[in-house]
């Protein structure tokens, strides 16, 4: 299986430009980004997947051994670049995917030239006097909630999801689909996601990094952010006007020309 | 005011469903009647800035950021999310939100639909899943440990002679079979059983293993593989069994570099020796074991000499069947004298391999093969 395929990485903007790869977070997939990666296309060549487990990615690829920790989500990330003989990327990431980003950057400095974190969290747990802003039984709710929306996913639904059309007419009607997955995985995914520490691994960034962060991000916390900001050592902060998780989708142009004036 | 417009009015602040209207971020920015109703907040405590996200769980609200929240955005409507609501007094109201972007104006609105029963009927569906998936997960697992005890770990090593098994059970190996194979010293020398009990699951799993210890104790009392094999069939019918069973029993001596193997048939088809470009059937035929209280059975003695390969199969080899028919003896004759070269598990290997690939992957019965052979 080949890693384009298993990770549904679509290529688009300009051949030779310089790489800016898009990864999205917990919940979703590359459709994240449609409001925000065209905007780079002219100047770039824009790299956009979906992790396996999310999206159109291969899940028969997803094993939960590889997928326990953030490093094998980085793992991803890395194969991607390798495929595409990456270097010197803008390595943009949404969420978890901030901190994937920067467990990637840190194993193969070479492979990234800038790195963007959208909402980023290194822990989302509190720990001691550190404020992440959840407990683990939020986390726990979390999970119970996951169980509840499996989004439309049902077993008579896998197979088209996966990839086995016998039957077009279901494609039509495929609503949610955009952040719909085996709730199984995703459950494993929002475990790992949730329950990852990689307060430690921010001073060893090795690239040039910056923190968008929102205004009133109940995922990500403004504390989170200059907690992020204060130990990625020469990180630039952007306190955002855009309100929640999401300003890929909320605030794109606030986002568009953030990640431009900091490239 | 006309009666069309009373009625709109009227329809919605009374409506079935609570009403809920916010801006992008959420802000709450006109409810109806019933929403209050059911959530227990005065009029204007949900309109004075609060969030629709602040209404809900915690965990409710992770998944509103990282699903409900996107997915609103990217489709401008999602259907039947199943969230829990934090009434006034602190309690919660299990209810199903559905939500539609508007553009001009630009506002969510949301219809917010009780769903405390539907969702305690959802959670007792899911607990009998998760109780399902657990009992499968543990039948599996019976399964493939007793599967396992119908084979030994290891075969014994026997200097001068390769012993190769090789087993694959039916299907995705979730239905305990009835294929063993067993091979141990004895006073002469070693002995060899391969056999298969009628029928799957857990009654004939309890022959299998009745058949197995039987045929490891008679060597004890009995002479001859003929005589042990009659001894199974005993027990098999005085322990009304209930079940037919087929094997192969062989005794092997070794005498310089060759080895002499006597074996006797039940009702099994025989095992195939290469010897040079040629293969040939090798025993007579006996009957069935279970079935008559006195069985026919013959000792037939051949010699294995340097170069010779015996291959030992159950039915599940030759009845294999695949888009080409069945796999039969003569496909199996082929391999064997095309693999004889091969070491005893490189032909062990070959053989289950190949049955396996002609039914694309997903044997319809158990595959057991014992392969002997003399280094040339």
């Amino acid at each position: 299986m080949s890693v384009m395929v298993r990770n549904n990485v679509r290529i688009t903007g300009r051949p030779d430009g310089r790489p800016m790869v898009f990864a999205h977070g917990f919940g979703c997939d590359q459709n994240m980004w449609r409001l925000v990666a065209p905007a780079f296309e002219d100047e770039y060549r824009i790299v956009l997947f979906d992790y396996v487990g999310s999206g159109d990615s291969d899940l028969s690829a997803y094993s939960p051994e590889r997928y326990s920790s953030l490093q094998g989500y980085a793992q991803d990330v890395l194969d991607i670049c390798a495929e595409l003989d990456l270097s010197d990327a803008v390595f943009v990431g949404h969420s978890v995917s901030a901190m994937i980003g920067a467990l990637a950057a840190i194993r193969e400095p070479a492979r990234f030239g800038a790195l963007v974190m959208v909402g980023p969290s290194p822990r989302y747990i509190d720990d001691e006097s550190y404020v992440g802003g959840f407990s683990a039984a939020d986390i726990e709710e979390l999970l119970e909630s996951l169980d509840s929306n499996y989004l439309g996913w049902s077993s008579a639904m896998a197979p088209v999801i996966m990839g086995n059309p016998d039957r077009p007419e279901l494609g039509t009607e495929l609503t949610n689909s955009f952040c719909r997955t085996d709730p199984d995985i995703a459950k494993r995914f929002a475990t790992v996601t949730f329950m990852s520490d990689n307060r430690a691994d921010l001073s060893r960034v090795p690239v040039r990094s910056l923190i968008l962060q929102c205004s009133d991000d109940v995922i990500a916390p403004v504390e989170v952010g200059k907690y992020v900001h204060e130990n990625i050592p020469g990180s630039e902060l952007v306190l955002m006007r855009a309100t929640g998780h999401c300003p890929n989708l909320s605030a794109p142009e606030e986002t568009i020309s953030a990640i431009k004036a900091f490239l | 005011m006309s009666l069309a417009e009373e009625a709109f009015e009227d329809l919605y602040e009374h409506a079935p469903c609570g009403h809920l209207s916010t801006l992008p971020d959420g802000t709450i920015i006109r409810v109806n009647r019933t929403l209050l109703e059911l959530t227990g907040y005065e009029p204007g405590e949900l309109t004075g800035g609060m969030r629709i996200q602040n209404l809900l769980a915690v965990g409710d609200r992770i998944f509103y950021e990282t699903h409900f929240a996107p997915l609103l955005a990217m489709q401008s409507v999602v259907r039947e999310i199943a969230v829990d609501v934090r009434r006034a007094d602190g309690t919660r109201l299990p209810v199903l939100l559905n939500a539609v972007m508007r553009d001009d104006p630009r506002v969510i609105r949301f219809c917010v639909f009780a769903a405390t029963d539907r969702r305690e009927y959802e959670r007792e569906l899911l607990r009998a899943r998760q109780r399902a998936e657990r009992s499968e997960a543990e039948a599996r697992e019976l399964a493939r440990t007793l599967q396992r005890s119908f084979i030994p770990p290891a075969l014994p090593r026997i200097p001068g002679l390769q012993v190769a098994g090789a087993f694959r059970p039916a299907g995705d190996g979730d239905l305990v079979g009835g294929d063993f194979y067993d091979m141990y010293e004895t006073d002469a020398g070693w002995a060899l059983a391969l056999g298969d009990v009628c029928g799957k699951g857990v009654e004939a799993a309890v022959v299998t293993s009745l058949a197995r210890y039987t045929l490891r104790a008679a060597p004890i009392r009995e002479p001859s593989p003929s005589a042990v094999l009659s001894a199974l069939n005993r027990t098999l019918l005085h322990e009304r069994a209930g079940r037919f069973v087929t094997a192969v029993y062989g005794q092997l001596v070794p005498a310089d570099h060759h080895f002499r193997l006597t074996l006797s048939l039940a009702g099994h088809p025989p095992p195939l020796r290469a010897r040079g470009d040629a293969v040939g059937e090798i025993g007579r035929p006996g009957n069935v074991l279970g079935l008559l209280p006195k069985v026919r059975l013959t000792d037939v003695e051949v010699e294995l000499a340097p170069g010779d390969a015996v291959l030992f199969y159950t039915d599940g080899v030759i009845e294999a069947r695949g888009g080409e028919g069945l796999y039969g003896e003569a496909r199996l004759r082929h391999l064997l004298s095309a693999s004889r070269g091969m070491e005893a598990d490189g032909i062990a290997d070959a053989v289950v391999n190949e049955v396996v690939a002609f039914q694309s992957g997903l044997p319809r019965d158990d595959i057991a093969v014992v392969v002997l052979k003399i280094p040339g």
